[in-house]
């Protein structure tokens, strides 16, 4: 295995493009570095993108956060405007495994890995997170949901790399949440999981929102109808019945030891509408 | 091909020689003769091989040696002042936090960094601090018993 750290996203694309055998992105280890131990994948190069500067920082824009692909989620947490402003997002990448992990791994890694369980995908759906992908053919931005495209799976080409996650500029009145279902308390694997971003007009009735469940489908799932029942109104009982029957009719999960296809539906629709209402309090709302 | 690193572990500098894909935990036991850091599982999910790099705590055992390039590295071995026992060592002594031992370097790497951010935490913030770090023999109560007391030595109280 070859091991490189470029100092330069230039110089990590290109390292990337033209490598011959199997190459990978190091960001935090976290998943990448269990695989190797793991013998399921043996890469022939691994790129370290942790010194890359710009891949290091989270930047507040007029445009909203602009979070380095570098950035361990310990940092996240530690960032008073950012929290302030996505305390959905934040709870979220606070929630991956330990302190130890947290020191290491990052949102974009948690994306890129393409688990359905990741924690901080979600509630980067729910915020209409954007990637900024940078590659051999220059630079796209896509919706965070459009990279997992299945379990392990992502849409990256070759040469390809996420540079960075883009948060949208926050409305007045705006606010997010994510909630998991786990059987410990700490340090296990979402079983399901629901993050919701909401926008309230002056009256408290919600303009806009966004919906998202995890660990319920191959991907991270958006889902347009949970949102459509819950706007327009100040969340009231019927909103949330409505929200959560969206939110359980658009589960297609898969029975394991963690939990059944009937337990997984039903608790998406309980997590949504816990999610929804700590996002309509966070958003100001009564 | 083996590659050449050179770093700060507690404080010296040091360095070594280590395959690309040789995690940090073994180069630290392996090859600079770090015996404190242990190997539970090797996966992330036991924190016996907690160290802390550039001020943050990490699974030594998800680090690549070859990325302490240039950066610093503290391990139990450093917590110590020669004789003098680091405060949360002493209490784990007084409190009798340690059956084996095996995971006791990790939860004092991990109690130190807890502290360092937060020195008076609660029962429940060191619980969660330290749900990286597993114990098989004390059954933790000592363990936090043992952190809240050195937080209060830490703190001068
Ligand atoms: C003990 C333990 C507990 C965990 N608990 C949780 C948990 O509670 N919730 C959860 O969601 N996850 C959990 N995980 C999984 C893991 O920590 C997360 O998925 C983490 O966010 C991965 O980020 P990373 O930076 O470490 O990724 P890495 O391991 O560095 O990378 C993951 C994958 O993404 C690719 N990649 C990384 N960055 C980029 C990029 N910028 N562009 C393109 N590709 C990239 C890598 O090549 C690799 O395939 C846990 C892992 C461990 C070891
Ligand atoms: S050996 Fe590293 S966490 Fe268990
Ligand atoms: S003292 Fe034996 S594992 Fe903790």
């Amino acid at each position: 295995m070859q091991y490189a750290a470029p100092e330069t996203t230039k110089a990590a694309v290109s390292l990337l493009a033209k490598a011959k055998g199997s190459a990978y992105v190091l960001a935090g280890g976290s998943d990448l570095l269990v695989r190797m131990k793991g013998g399921f994948i043996e890469p022939d190069l691994v790129v370290d993108i942790k010194r890359i500067k710009a891949m290091r920082e989270v930047k507040k824009t007029a445009s909203g956060f602009t979070i380095g692909a570098a950035v361990p989620c310990a940092e996240l947490g530690e960032n008073k405007a950012l929290l302030k402003a996505w305390p959905g997002v934040v709870e979220a990448a606070n929630l991956i495994g330990s302190k130890q992990v947290q020191g290491r791994c990052t949102m974009s890694g948690n994306l890129c890995n393409a688990s359905p369980a990741a924690d901080s995908v979600p509630a980067l759906v729910a915020a209409g997170a954007k990637a900024v992908i940078q590659g051999p053919k220059g630079k796209r931005a896509v919706p965070v949901e459009q990279v997992p495209i299945g379990p392990g799976k992502t849409s990256l080409k070759k040469g390809e790399l996420v540079e960075s996650l883009v948060l949208p500029a926050r409305k007045p009145r705006s606010g997010d949440a994510y909630l998991r279902f786990i059987p410990r308390s700490e340090m296990d694997i979402a079983v399901v999981s629901a993050a919701v971003n909401l926008s309230l007009d002056a009256k408290g009735v919600i303009t806009d929102a966004r919906v998202s469940l995890g660990a319920v489908a191959p991907t991270v799932l958006l889902v347009a109808a949970a949102a459509r029942a819950i706007i327009g109104t100040k969340l009231d009982a019927a909103a949330l019945d409505k929200l959560g029957a969206a939110a359980s009719a658009a589960c297609r999960p898969i029975d394991d030891k963690r939990g059944t296809i009937e337990f997984r539906t039903k608790v998406a629709a309980v997590l949504a509408q816990r999610a929804a209402k700590i996002a309509y309090q966070r958003a100001g709302g009564k | 091909m083996a590659v050449l690193v050179s770093t700060t572990v507690n404080g010296d500098h040091a360095e070594f020689a280590c395959e690309p894909n040789e995690t940090l935990l073994d180069v630290l036991r392996n090859r600079l003769a770090l015996t404190g850091v242990k190997e539970g599982c090797g996966t992330g999910d036991c924190g016996s091989c907690s160290v802390i790099l550039d001020g943050r705590l990490v699974c030594s055992c998800l680090v690549l040696g070859i990325e302490a390039e240039g950066r610093k590295v503290e391990t139990v071995e450093g917590m110590a002042h020669g004789a003098e026992l680091h405060p949360l060592q002493t209490k784990f002594i007084e409190h009798a936090a340690l059956q084996c031992g095996v995971c006791t370097p990790g939860f004092l790497m991990a109690a130190k960094a807890l502290l360092e951010k937060n020195p008076d935490p609660s029962e429940e913030e060191i619980r969660f601090g330290l749900a990286g770090n597993l114990c098989r023999c004390t059954g933790y109560d000592k363990i936090v018993r043992a952190v809240q007391d050195a937080a209060k030595v830490m703190r001068g109280a």
